[in-house]
Order: structure tokens, then C-alpha cells, then sequence
């Protein structure tokens, strides 16, 4: 699930920023952890970039089926609708 | 000895008469009380009504709740429970027994719904539904939040406001529930089921704005509670005011003190996402070139020291070039000394060569050759004079040398014939005379036979 993702991404990132900033790893794994903190740090921005706000509402049919409509408030009306 | 009835009375009375007179009477005159006391032998029959004794220590009064009455009841009634109730005296005439109907009753010193409350959190928590251990740590980035409340409610704007203020990427689902009232507590929990099993959402809020205990009561109810304990993702409970506390309070993964509150915990500050994880990038980058330009300076400082002292290969390799040179010398000298004594010894040979015989000879030949050569000369020269002597003294004796002395040689034309007899010719034809000097060209004229 990519909040999970992403947490762990941040976690492994800060992991890498200060590894690096410690600077007691040889020259070839700190390429390779700052290729990767790099990476990380991309795929992240990328995750909250790629976010979509939706407001919906959950309703449930007659027959108990249950579907999604776009929920529009008067204090949300700047709010696109959006159909499901 | 009991009292003979001297005087009969106007009237008897049947017991079903006195009965309803009593009745009658304890229900004019108790028609609206308030009793406390102590409830015991307490029976309830599967018609739904409550019997129960009313006592304190030294009396009793049957008390009796009915089925409409229970129903509305909110906490259990218990043995021993100190009561206060109200309701009115009847008689239950087929036993002749006076008691107390309800209409009313809380335990004593406590609210009923408190009671209840107390009960029921009680019962839960023995459960287990409450251990701390059972509660889930918040998702970090919800990509959805489920929100359980009234959609008429300030607790909606309030928390979609919260969430799009900090986190304006992420998406709502509503499960829209009555907050108040009997029918609230069924459809809350059977909406925290529903967004539970759509796996719509990462996290939910249950919850509304404040309100009185009866208003928030739904989210005490134990089909709420247990509805948020079985959540397959993690709950919020937003219930009230800061100082409301809920049942649903104790079961929720993380107990918000608003709604406001619950959507600050579920929500984080995307610009805060971003800035940090620029941060980092940036740390990242500092970090590797920190790294990076230590290295080189360490590089170059290692270089200089390097440079400053002579290197043990330098060293080494001059020492090589001593050796070299002193061993070159010594070889040198054997070597030439080696190769005097073959020289010589090549020159002794050369010298009883057959190569040197054959040199002199062909030294030899050209000198043979040009002897041989100035001989013949000198033999062809004395040649040459014999023979001109020769070919003088022959002159003499040469037919051409008679035309030097007035003969001539008559030859025809042009054959060249010599003309030897006068009828050779013919007159007209053409002869030459040849003489010494030249010759002439004739013409025949006449034949004179001598």
C-alpha cells in the first residue's frame, strides 16, 4: 500500500542522510547509498505529486450494494465533482 | 377471643370489592412518588418485565417494571443495586399485594446512563476491546480518510477544512450516519463496517461535534464500540469536546479530542512532506560532496607527501642503474677483452686463408692481362709497318701505277668493262678512260682497226 511505501521511504531516506553525514563508509558504498537516497527521494515527491483529492460520499443502495458518489458541500464548493 | 359481630353492618363487602377499594384508594393517594431502597429478589421472566423487591433494612415493597419500560432501561438492574424510582402504587389484586409501578428508576448516586456506562466499559474492557496492546499506530500518508459522521454535523466542514488545509492531496470518503437518536448507534457501526471492508480508506474518523451525554450517547453504545474494535484499519474517535470521553473513545486506535484534532492526527502537513524530503535531498547531496572533496584533499595531500621524499622505487630504481652501470663495466671489459683475442686469432686464420692466395691472384690477373695487352700492341705495331712497307713496295708494281705514267684503262659505260679490243665498242658508244688522276667520258666516234 504506498502509504506504507512511503513511510518507509522517508524512514530509509533519513537512514541514508545521516550514514552519509557520518561519512564512515568507503567511497564506493556511499555512491551507492546516495544514488539510492536520491531515487528515494524522487519516488516520494512523486507519490505526493501523484495524490489526487476527492471528496466522496459512501452510500449504500436499496439492494445493499454500496457505491461512491462525489461529495459537494457548500464549504467545499471550490471542490471539482467528481463521478464515480 | 375475637370480637363477636353483635351489630351486623349495613354492608359486606366482597374481597374483589375491598380490593378495588384499596386499590383505589393507594392510587389516589400515591399516584406519583419518588422511593429509594435497595433492589432484591430480582426475577425477569421471559415477558420482558422486571419484578423486583424495593427494601431498605427493616421494610419491602414489590416493585414492578414493565416491558416498555425495561426496554428503556440503560444500565442492568442488579441485585443489591441502590435505587431511586420513581412511579405510583397499585394493588395486584389477585394476590391482594400492594406494590410499586415504574416509571422511572437510576441507580442511586450515579446516573443511569453513567451506570451503564460504567457497565458496559466494564464488560469491555474485560474483553480486552480497550488493551492498549490492540491499538495501530496511525498510517503515515493515508491515501484515503474515512470520515463517520453526519453530514449535516460541524464536525464534517471542520474536518474536511483541517485536511485540506494541510493535506490538500488527499482523497474523503464519507459514510454518511445520524449522530443522535435511536437509530444512530445500528447505522454508525454499520458504516465503520462498510468503509472497514471497501478497503476504500487507510484510516478513518468516527465522530460529531459536541453535544449533551444523551447526544453523544450513540458513541457509548456497545455495537459502536465493537464495530470500531473490529476496524480492519485504524480509527480516530472524535466524539465532542475535549473533556467527552466515550466508549468509542477507549476503543479507537487514537482518541482525538475534537474533530478538528482527528484530522490534524490522520493528515500531515504535505508542504512539511515536501520540505523535508527537498531537505534531504539536499543533506544528501552536501553530504557526497563533503565526502567527495575529503577524499580528494586527502588525495592530494597523500600526493605531496608522496612527492616530497624520494620513493622507494626512485630509489630503487637508481640503485638499479648503479648496479646496472658497475655490472655494463665489468661485462664490458671481459667482453672486449674476449674479443681482442678473437680478433687476433680471426686475423691469424685469415692471414693462411685460401681467400688470401685467390686475392693475390686476382690481383695478379689484371697485370697478366695488361702485360699481355701492351705485348700484342707492340707485336700489332711492328705488324703495321711490315705490312706498309709492303704495301709500298707493292705500289709500285700496281696496274694503276702504269696510268701514272700516261696509261689509261678504257672501261664501257656503264657496265664497267674493261675495253680490251678496239671491236669491243661500236661507234656511238660511250666508254671512260681512267687515268691517274680522274677519268673521262668518251664518246666512240669511229673504230679504227690498227
Amino acid at each position: 500500500m504506498a502509504p506504507v511505501k512511503f513511510e518507509q521511504a522517508m524512514a530509509r531516506l533519513e537512514t541514508i542522510v545521516s550514514e552519509l553525514e557520518k561519512g564512515d563508509l568507503s567511497l564506493d558504498d556511499s555512491l551507492k547509498i546516495f544514488e539510492e537516497g536520491i531515487k528515494l527521494s524522487k519516488t516520494c515527491l512523486k507519490m505526493l505529486d501523484d495524490a489526487e483529492r476527492k471528496v466522496e460520499i459512501l452510500i449504500q443502495d436499496k439492494d445493499g450494494r454500496k457505491r461512491l458518489r462525489a461529495l459537494s458541500l457548500e464549504e467545499d464548493e471550490d471542490e471539482p465533482a467528481h463521478s464515480t | 377471643m375475637p370480637r363477636t359481630v353483635v351489630d351486623r353492618p349495613q354492608r359486606i363487602l366482597t374481597v374483589s370489592a375491598l380490593t378495588a377499594l384499596v386499590r383505589e384508594r393507594l392510587e389516589e393517594s400515591f399516584s406519583d412518588l419518588w422511593v429509594e431502597g435497595e433492589a432484591s429478589n430480582l426475577r425477569t421472566p421471559s415477558s420482558g418485565h422486571i419484578y423486583f423487591t424495593l427494601k431498605d433494612a427493616t421494610s419491602q415493597i414489590r416493585a414492578v417494571l414493565f416491558r416498555t419500560g425495561a426496554q428503556r432501561l440503560r444500565f442492568a438492574l442488579k441485585e443489591g443495586l441502590q435505587l431511586v424510582v420513581r412511579g405510583r402504587l397499585t394493588v395486584y389484586e389477585p394476590r391482594g399485594e400492594y406494590q410499586i409501578v415504574l416509571e422511572y428508576l437510576e441507580p442511586k448516586g450515579l446516573g443511569a446512563l453513567q451506570l451503564a456506562l460504567e457497565q458496559l466499559k466494564e464488560r469491555l474492557a474485560r474483553e480486552g476491546l480497550f488493551d492498549p496492546s490492540r491499538k495501530r499506530p496511525l498510517p503515515f500518508l493515508p491515501r484515503r480518510v474515512g470520515v463517520v459522521t453526519s453530514l449535516a454535523g460541524a464536525a464534517l466542514r471542520d474536518i474536511l477544512a483541517v485536511l485540506r488545509r494541510r493535506c490538500p492531496t488527499m482523497g474523503v470518503v464519507v459514510a454518511p450516519v445520524p449522530v443522535q437518536g435511536d437509530e444512530a448507534a445500528a447505522q454508525i457501526a454499520a458504516a465503520i463496517r462498510a468503509l472497514s471492508s471497501s478497503k476504500l480508506v487507510d484510516v478513518m474518523i468516527v465522530g460529531r461535534g459536541g453535544g449533551s451525554l444523551e447526544d453523544l450517547w450513540c458513541f457509548n453504545e456497545e455495537a459502536v464500540v465493537r464495530a470500531i474494535a473490529a476496524s480492519a484499519v485504524p480509527v480516530v474517535s472524535a466524539v465532542g469536546h475535549e473533556i467527552d470521553f466515550t466508549l468509542a473513545d477507549f476503543a479507537a486506535d487514537y482518541r482525538a479530542p475534537t474533530p478538528s484534532a482527528a484530522a490534524e492526527a490522520v493528515a500531515p502537513v504535505l508542504d512539511d512532506l515536501i520540505e523535508t524530503l527537498r531537505d534531504r535531498a539536499a543533506r544528501l547531496k552536501l553530504a557526497v560532496r563533503a565526502r567527495l572533496r575529503g577524499d580528494r584533499q586527502e588525495c592530494a595531500a597523500a600526493l605531496r607527501v608522496l612527492y616530497a621524499r624520494p620513493l622507494p622505487v626512485e630509489q630503487a630504481a637508481q640503485r638499479l642503474d648503479d648496479l646496472t652501470g658497475r655490472l655494463g663495466g665489468s661485462v664490458t671489459d671481459t667482453l672486449s677483452a674476449w674479443q681482442r683475442r678473437a680478433d687476433a686469432c680471426r686475423h691469424a686464420l685469415e692471414a693462411c686463408s685460401p681467400r688470401i692466395r685467390v686475392g693475390s691472384a686476382l690481383t695478379l690477373v689484371p697485370q697478366l692481362v695488361k702485360r699481355i695487352e701492351q705485348g700484342m700492341r707492340a707485336a700489332l705495331a711492328l705488324k703495321h709497318q711490315a705490312t706498309r712497307s709492303i704495301a709500298s713496295a707493292l705500289d709500285g708494281l700496281s696496274p694503276l701505277a702504269i696510268l701514272g705514267r700516261g696509261y689509261s684503262i678504257v672501261q664501257t659505260v656503264p657496265d664497267g668493262t674493261v675495253v680490251k679490243r678496239a671491236r669491243d665498242v661500236s661507234a656511238g658508244d660511250q666508254v671512260s678512260a681512267k687515268l691517274a688522276d680522274g677519268r673521262l667520258l668518251c664518246d666512240v666516234r669511229k673504230i679504227l682497226p690498227s
